[in-house]
């Protein structure tokens, strides 16, 4: 009994320990690395919670493409991040004052509510005993939150689309293939035929047009 | 010393609270804004999971996975306009945006 509640305080103190370097640290590339280990400290808290689906997934979508986005991001950008640093000090005190305004309203939540015993009764999907959670998980997932999951990959669509759009850029002097020109091409327009005079070779009229 | 649902909501809560003020403190490096917004939606991630435990009610966990989609397109978006607004200005400083004098 005790098992749980000694991972529970390991996973919640490296969780929320690394989450105050991920503000705090000077480099970003630290920043990022901070976040990766929140995010698999808090994929433990998911895990010990009995949602094993979502921790693996945290682990999958966070650091293998977020986490890793947001270093090449990072690294391919070349910023002064010392200049960014600049005011620091100078938000720190309205930022704690709001901060601690949240948390404190948070805290008052989490301390004082009681869960209306009549809401076990209109629970919408209860969560099966006999199967696994991905199992579970995907129960209802594929047919009565079908739409919900159809529509999340048309946001992820969406965003690959943009991302690709905003980021794509065709430089001037690169050639690419263009296969309409390419199919119109005809001999006339690819060939062209000169009688060249003995000893003379091709005379600049004639270069130019052969060039094109 | 059992763990209940209050745990997992502190723990939110602090996370979430570091994440608003990861925004007010970093507030002309936009790359550390886009890491706290990930801590907040992390947040959310870990209230919606543990509701959906300590109910039974497994809706909870598909609205986990739907935030977690969201977020990844988020970041993903905002990386991408990131990187498109450095090439055109040279910085990501937060303070430098105000071409529409907003």
């Amino acid at each position: 009994m005790i098992l749980p509640a000694l991972f529970f305080y390991l996973f919640a103190t490296i969780c929320v320990a690394s989450a105050v370097m991920v503000i705090v640290s000077r480099n970003p590339v630290h920043s990022v690395l901070y976040l990766i280990l929140a995010f698999v400290n808090a994929s433990g808290l998911f895990i010990l919670m009995g949602a094993e689906f979502l921790g693996m997934m945290l682990i999958v979508v966070y650091v293998g493409a977020v986490a890793v986005l947001f270093l090449f991001v990072i690294m391919m950008l070349d910023v002064d991040f010392v200049e960014l640093r600049e005011g620091f000090m100078q938000y720190l005190p309205i930022g704690i004052v709001i901060g601690g305004i949240f948390m404190f309203e948070l805290l008052m939540v989490v301390g004082a509510w009681v869960i209306n015993p009549s809401v076990t009764k209109t629970i919408t999907a209860a969560i099966p005993t006999n199967v696994s959670n991905t199992e579970a998980l995907g129960l209802v997932l594929y047919t009565k939150y079908i739409h919900y999951f159809q529509l999340a990959g048309m946001v992820l669509l969406v965003a690959m689309v943009g991302a690709i759009v905003l980021t794509l850029r065709h430089k001037a002097n690169v050639k690419r293939q263009n296969i309409n020109v390419q199919n119109a091409r005809t001999p006339e327009m690819a060939m062209a035929l000169r009688k060249v005079a003995s000893g003379q070779g091709l005379q600049d009229a004639d270069a130019a047009e052969w060039v094109k | 010393m059992t763990i209940g649902l209050g745990h997992y909501l502190a723990v939110a809560a602090i996370l979430f609270t570091l994440g608003i003020l990861g925004i007010f403190l970093n507030r002309k490096n936009i790359i550390i804004i886009l890491m706290s917004i990930e801590l907040i939606l992390l947040s959310v991630n870990i209230n919606l999971v543990a509701f959906s435990t300590f109910l039974g009610d497994i809706v909870g966990q598909v609205f986990a996975l739907l935030v977690l989609t969201v977020a990844a397109a988020e970041a993903a978006i905002g990386l991408a306009v990131l990187v498109v607004y450095f090439r055109n200005r040279g910085s990501i400083a937060v303070e430098d945006v105000n071409l529409m004098k907003g």
